[in-house]
C-alpha cells in the first residue's frame, strides 16, 4: 500500500468553540494576561459607544448637558470612573508588553513584564482614585 | 505507598457514548508515572486505550490531560502531583478516537502548509562540537510533535485552522536554520492571517511543552522577522 492510498480523509475537528477563551481552570500568567486584555478591550469598545450616547446630550442643548454632568458627579459613576481608568491603564501597558513582544523583546520575560504591567496600572488607578474622591 | 483515585475519561464511538469516567483506586510507589497506571490498569481492561511508546518523554505520544493540564503520561510522577484524585482526560482540540486517544492528523497536516516536513534530514556538522560551557546554549529542535501545545492554545480551540504553535515553531526553525529550504517562501507562507499573525501571545504552549521547545517565542521571533527583516538568511521584504 502506499502512502497515498493509506492516506485517511482529515477527520473533523471539534467545533470551535469561543468559550475557550474563557477556559478558566488551568491558565498561566500569560493566558490570563491574554484574557484580560480581550475582556478589558471589549469594555472599552462598549465604553466608546457609552461615551458617545453620553456625549450626545451637547445635541439636546446646555440644560440637557448640564444635567448629565450633574448625574455624573453621583459616587456610583465616579466609581465606575476609577473602573474605567483601571481598564484604559491595564490594556494600554499590556498592550505595549504585546507589542513588544511582536518585535521580539522580552519574550522570555513576558510574566513578569505582565506583573509589572498589572502593578503599574493598580498603582495608577489609586493614584486617580486619590485625586478624584 | 498511597492509594491514590484516578478518575479516567471513557468514550468509544458507539459503546461508551456520551463519553463517562471511570474511577479506580491503585497504591502507588514514589516513582510510580501516570502511565504506568495505566498500563497496571489496562491488565483488569484491555479496552482501556491510550498512546505512548518510548516510555521516556521523547517520542511524544502519550500526551494527555492530568487534572486539566497537558503532561507527557510517562514522565509525570503521581506523588508529584500532590492529590488524592487524578483525573486523566484527552488532549484538547483534536479529535477523540477513543478514551485517551486522539488523533493526530491535523497536528500533522498543520506543518505541510508551513513547508515542514515531518522528517528533517540530519547532517553531520564538523564544526558543530559544542565547546565546554553548553549550558549557554538554548537548543530549538526539540519538538517532540506531541500535540501538548495545540491542546494548551486557547486559539487553536476557537479557529481550527489556525496553524497553531508546532508548525510554527517549525517554520522558525528552517528560518532558523534553513538546511536547503528557502527561507523566504516559509516566512511568506506564516506571514498570514491563519499563520503568526493569529497568535495572541497567551504562551500557554510554551508553558506546556515538555521540551522547552517554546514555541510562543518562536512565533514572536517570526514576527520580529517580518516586521524588520533581520534574517541573515534573507526574509527581507
Ligand atoms: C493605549 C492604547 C492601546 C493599546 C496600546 C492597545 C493595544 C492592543 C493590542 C496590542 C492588542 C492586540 C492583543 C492581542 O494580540 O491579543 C489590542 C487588542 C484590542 N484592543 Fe487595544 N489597545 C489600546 C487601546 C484600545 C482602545 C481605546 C480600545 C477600545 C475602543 C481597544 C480595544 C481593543 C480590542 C477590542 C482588542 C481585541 C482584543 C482581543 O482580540 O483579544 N484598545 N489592543
Ligand atoms: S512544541 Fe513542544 S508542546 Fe508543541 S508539539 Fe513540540 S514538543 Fe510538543
Ligand atoms: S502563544 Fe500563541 S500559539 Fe502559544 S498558546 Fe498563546 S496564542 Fe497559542
Ligand atoms: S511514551 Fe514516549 S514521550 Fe511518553
Amino acid at each position: 500500500m502506499n502512502a497515498e492510498e493509506y492516506r485517511r480523509p482529515a477527520p473533523r475537528l471539534p467545533a470551535p468553540q469561543a468559550k475557550e477563551w474563557l477556559a478558566f481552570s488551568k491558565r498561566g500568567v500569560g493566558g490570563w494576561a491574554f484574557l484580560l486584555h480581550r475582556l478589558t478591550g471589549l469594555v472599552l469598545v462598549f465604553y466608546l459607544f457609552l461615551h458617545l450616547a453620553v456625549l450626545s446630550a451637547l445635541a439636546r442643548g446646555p440644560q440637557a448637558y448640564q444635567a448629565m454632568l450633574a448625574f455624573m458627579d453621583s459616587p456610583l459613576i465616579v466609581a465606575l470612573e476609577v473602573g474605567l481608568i483601571a481598564t484604559i491603564a491595564f490594556h494600554a501597558l499590556n498592550g505595549i508588553r504585546l507589542v513588544l513582544m511582536g518585535f521580539g523583546v522580552g519574550v522570555r520575560a513576558h510574566k513578569a513584564l505582565f506583573w509589572v504591567a498589572f502593578v503599574l496600572a493598580a498603582g495608577l488607578t489609586a493614584l486617580a482614585a486619590l485625586a478624584m474622591f | 505507598m498511597a492509594e491514590v483515585t484516578f478518575k479516567i475519561y471513557r468514550y468509544k464511538p458507539g459503546a461508551i457514548d456520551p463519553p463517562r469516567y471511570d474511577t479506580y483506586r491503585v497504591s502507588i510507589e514514589p516513582h510510580t508515572t501516570v502511565l504506568d497506571v495505566l498500563e497496571h490498569l489496562r491488565l483488569d481492561d484491555p479496552t482501556l486505550t491510550y498512546r505512548h511508546s518510548c516510555h521516556h518523554g521523547s517520542c511524544g505520544t502519550c500526551g494527555m490531560l492530568v487534572n486539566g493540564k497537558e503532561v507527557l503520561a510517562c514522565v509525570t510522577r503521581v506523588a508529584d502531583l500532590k492529590t488524592d484524585t487524578v483525573v486523566i482526560e484527552p488532549l484538547r482540540h483534536q479529535p477523540l478516537i477513543s478514551d485517551l486517544v486522539v488523533d493526530m492528523t491535523p497536528f500533522f497536516e498543520k506543518y505541510e502548509p508551513v513547508g515542514m516536513p515531518y522528517i528533517r534530514e540530519s547532517e553531520y556538522l564538523p564544526h558543530s562540537q559544542p565547546p565546554e560551557e553548553v549550558g549557554a546554549y538554548t537548543r530549538f529542535e526539540n519538538c517532540l510533535e506531541c500535540g501538548l501545545c495545540l491542546s494548551a492554545c486557547p486559539v487553536v480551540g476557537s479557529d481550527p485552522d489556525y496553524l497553531g504553535p508546532a508548525a510554527l515553531a517549525a517554520a522558525a526553525r528552517v528560518v532558523q536554520e534553513p538546511r536547503g529550504q528557502d527561507v523566504p517562501t516559509v516566512l511568506a507562507m506564516v506571514d498570514t492571517e491563519e499563520g503568526c499573525w493569529r497568535c495572541h501571545a497567551a504562551m500557554e504552549c510554551s508553558e506546556v511543552c515538555p521540551n522547552d521547545v517554546d514555541p510562543g517565542g518562536l512565533i514572536m521571533f517570526l514576527r520580529r522577522e517580518l516586521l524588520t527583516g533581520t534574517s541573515r538568511s534573507g526574509g527581507k521584504r
